[in-house]
């Protein structure tokens, strides 16, 4: 999501000012909030809860340790890597680890990259959490440690902390967290603490079970769509089928009829049935007649709008990045190659259709969801209720996927689901779902995107200059978060990846349109890396055998000062036997790039064969930092090729005439079984603070197919998907 | 009325015949295990047993399962789904974990039928079954390792 961990003395300074005036505009008074450093002061994770020593840990006479997780687990894992780095310092027993969602409270559980904003996103969530639960840890620790020496009038120091048990060793005895956990509350919060040195370390880097596995093989885990609160009505949208339109006329009149609907209203983004029950709202939207004013709308096809994106390449854009002289560069090149790329829109499609509770309160309400953005949820659904952030309670759920869909600036589909609770007088929680076909249909995709390349190469086949232009629509502008990663009208994520390559090229440009079609668009997984890793990697790949290199030797030569980047490119090569001759048919691509902080080098081995593509296995290198929890790392990185293969392979959401063509999943088919390659994943080892790993998996892999591809039949495919129809008669 | 027995117990509900079975256990029975996903039979996610098979409740009429048994993610129980759980739990096979409940349903139906799979045989049982967080290989991995447990 966000293009680097944002800096927080930065954002305190310059950002906050911004972020407000954003969310203003939003219609919600906000909250200032700041880090909350550890204090003396007790905690409530929300109003009316006890005061507790620490607003992270709780340890309850049971002898269990639940961590607060603030951020939302939609499946990278942060419900196990988060209690990791507080039983570390704890010195907890794994066993009796357990998790909970942290209420909204953008004071206390904010994200310590995004300022005063609660919020997952960015491949930040261990990252920023790192250094405020492991004080957290020790700090419940000490306070431990304090009330043993109290009630057995020992020295403090004397005493010692052993997989959950607290122990004197001189005179024998000892005592559980449980038993000691509320005189423990009763100490003095320790204003500085001492963490661990990483040697110590004994449960992280160890391999240990997810703790939210157990919810999730049975059936207990509740997801939003699972949430029943007495009286519930749930509702379906009716969306313009143009993005833009407006309703120009109901007629209710068979909706109505529908055995179990409630009520029909028109809401800002279409018309919604209120129903008992879900099938009923189906039924009901089913019998819906609305006719739609198209004037406003997006009108265009796909085509029509990467067309206009072609002609803009061709006109000089913003400067994202600029050194040297690369026109000069490129005139006394000895070998100039060209290339284009075009990136269709692509949906997130989470298993989980987006869906949300909104719950009436007295003086307020509580939303039911899985949402990545706290704090902006609470000011929209406020401001749309006529309540103070601070009255719009959440509760979180686990979320069914997200890649990047539930993170919205304006909180849309929540936006929705408290319009229609506002609609039908707040009478019954509204439980807003959003089907499958909405979730295609309706919107915030990855951009569409355009890039053109041209570099050069020299006598003796070095690179002598690169000249970039992108064209997509912006994801930033016009949101809360334009202040933030919007510089002189350039969109960040746009450009990320390619505006900061590390490769040596002395002359370099790079310039961006940013576009403003109306189609809806959002950060989808690794976000602007999606276009960019592939389009560099690919024109590396073009570059290394223009000048007859090996691909990984003429990368090596221009990461000099990138040792981190050279890390996972030998190690992936190394792993994946690159350089062994492969037999006819099958070809091996390499790639490497960097996302969030985090290093990922992938190579693809593939089989074209009678035309057919099947990618055989991928080798990935990662360095994340310290890796909190291997095992998950590895998942995430497994995962990632899951995820992306499909947008390799096939996927794209294709306007004709404005009107989405792809509708469920087999217009836009996700990955299946039989097609996932086998993956290996190799985890450098690393002192560094630990990064993030949601994301970067997914940058390398369509370059790395693409250039094992190539390497397989000498085509270059560069657009995505990859035009699989062109390998006949290979 | 529509009769229905699920998870051994027998259930009189109050809803239209033509309603997919999926909306009457999640909506009407309460049991929010089996999900939805796409509403199309496409993706697996609202597999639940008839009969002890595999089937997806989102294309089944709720009024077209008369005397059969449903089993859900929360009732299924038994050696191989004992194996199966046993299995994703040594694998830590999930991550959303929103696809699961259809992804155990349909294991635990293949290795019933067939204890010992090949890998094509896990393609052709679990191909409808879709994640998109990609846990494919662990899927694979645990159900090889869940029938090694079988013996």
């Amino acid at each position: 999501m966000f293009a680097k961990p944002l800096d927080k003395a930065a954002l305190a300074a310059t950002s906050r000012r911004t972020f407000l005036k954003g969310a203003g505009a939003l219609g919600g008074a906000f909250v200032l909030a700041t880090q909350l450093p550890l204090t003396g002061k007790a905690f409530a994770a929300k109003p009316g809860d006890p005061p507790a020593p620490n607003a992270f840990v709780r340890i309850t006479p049971d002898n269990t340790v639940t961590v607060l997780i603030k951020h939302i687990d939609m499946g990278q894992g942060v419900t196990t890597g988060l209690p990791t780095i507080v039983a570390e310092e704890l010195d907890a027993d794994w066993g009796q680890m357990r998790f909970a969602f942290a209420p909204a409270n953008a004071e206390v559980y904010n994200n310590l990259f995004f300022g005063p904003v609660q919020g997952t996103g960015g491949s930040t969530s261990t990252a920023n959490s790192w250094e405020q639960l492991r004080k957290a840890g020790a700090a419940m620790r000490s306070m431990l440690v304090a009330a043993a020496a109290e009630t057995w009038r020992v020295p403090a120091a004397a005493i010692t902390v052993e997989k959950g048990v607290v122990r004197h060793a001189a005179s024998g005895r000892s005592a559980t967290f449980g038993e000691l956990a509320a005189k423990a509350a009763t100490m003095p919060v320790p204003a500085e603490v001492k963490l661990k040195d990483p040697r110590e370390f004994k449960l992280i880097g160890t391999r240990l079970p997810r703790l939210d596995t157990p919810d999730k093989i049975t059936g207990r885990g509740t997801y939003a769509l699972d949430v029943r609160r007495p009286g519930q009505l749930t509702a379906v949208v009716a969306h313009p089928p143009r993005f833009g339109g407006r309703v120009k006329g109901i007629d209710a009149g068979e909706a109505k009829k529908v055995p179990g609907v409630i009520d029909v209203v028109e809401i800002p983004t279409g018309v919604a049935v209120v129903a008992k029950d879900t099938w009923s709202a189906i039924r009901g939207r089913e019998a819906l007649r609305v006719t739609w004013d198209f004037s406003a709308a997006e009108n265009r096809s796909s085509e029509a709008i990467m067309a206009e994106y072609k002609a803009l390449a061709a006109k000089p854009g913003l400067k994202a990045a600029a050194r040297g002289d690369v026109g000069k560069a490129l005139a006394g090149a000895a070998k100039v190659l060209e290339a284009e790329f075009e990136f269709p829109y692509l949906a997130h499609a989470p298993m989980e259709p987006l869906n949300g509770v909104i719950e009436p309160t007295p003086g307020g309400a509580t939303i039911w969801t899985g949402s990545q953005f706290q704090t902006i949820e609470q000011a929209v659904v406020g401001s749309i209720l006529g309540l103070a952030p601070e009255k719009v309670a959440i509760t979180s759920t686990y979320a069914g996927g997200s890649f990047g869909r539930r993170a919205t600036p304006n909180a849309d589909y929540l936006a929705e689901a408290a319009t229609i609770a506002r609609a039908t007088g707040m009478k019954a929680p509204i439980h807003l779902v959003w089907t499958r076909e909405d979730d295609m249909k309706a919107g915030r995709y990855r951009p569409m995107v355009y890039h053109k390349v041209r570099a050069g190469l020299d006598a003796r086949g070095r690179l002598v200059g690169w000249e970039h232009v992108i064209v997509g629509k912006s994801i930033l502008a016009g949101t809360p978060f334009e202040g933030m990663l919007v510089k002189d009208g350039i969109d960040a994520t746009t450009v990320e990846g390619v505006a900061d390559m590390p490769y040596a090229v002395p002359d370099f440009l790079a310039t961006v349109h940013n576009t403003k079609e109306g189609v809806p668009v959002l950060w989808w997984r690794s976000v602007g890396h999606t276009h960019t890793g592939h389009a560099v990697e690919t024109f590396m790949d073009e570059l290394a055998h223009a000048a007859g290199k090996d691909a990984v030797a003429f990368r090596l030569d221009l990461l000099a000062h990138h040792p981190r980047h050279v890390g996972v490119l030998k190690l992936a090569a190394e792993k994946a036997g690159w350089g062994e001759a492969l037999p006819k048919g099958r070809g091996r691509g390499i790639a490497v790039h960097e996302s969030f902080s985090s290093y990922v080098a992938m190579v693809a081995d593939v089989t074209v064969s009678g035309g057919k593509l099947k990618v055989d296995r991928i080798v990935a290198a990662v360095d994340c930092g310290l890796a909190i929890n291997p095992d998950v790392v590895r998942a995430q990185v497994e995962g990632a090729v899951g995820f992306a293969l499909s947008s390799v392979l096939r996927n794209r959401v294709t306007l004709k005439d404005g009107e989405v063509q792809e509708t469920n999943f087999d217009g836009f088919e996700p990955t299946r079984m039989s097609e996932m390659p086998k993956v290996e994943v190799h985890i450098l080892p690393s002192a560094e603070p630990p990064t993030g790993i949601g994301e970067p998996g997914v940058p390398c892999l369509a370059p790395a197919i693409g250039n094992a591809v190539f390497a397989a039949t000498g085509k270059r495919l560069r657009s995505l998907p990859l035009d699989l129809a062109s390998l006949s008669g290979t | 009325m529509i009769k229905l027995t699920i998870n051994g117990t027998a259930r009189e509900l109050d809803v239209d015949p033509d309603m997919p079975l999926l909306w009457a256990i999640r909506d009407h029975v309460q049991l929010t295990g089996t999900k939805f996903g796409c509403g199309q039979a496409l993706c697996g996610a609202c597999t639940v047993h008839l009969d002890g098979q595999p089937i997806r409740s989102c294309q089944t009429r709720v009024g077209d399962v008369g005397g059969g048994e449903i089993t859900t993610i929360e009732g299924v129980s038994g050696r191989v789904a004992e194996a199966v759980r046993a299995a994703w739990r040594e694998l830590d096979v999930v991550q959303c974990g929103y696809c699961q409940s259809g992804q155990i349903m349909s294991a635990i139906g293949l290795l019933s039928q067939t204890p010992k799979p090949t890998d094509a045989d896990i393609d052709a049982a679990m191909d409808g079954n879709i994640c998109r967080c990609g846990t494919y290989q662990r899927i694979r991995a645990a159900i090889h390792d869940a029938s090694r447990g079988l013996g």
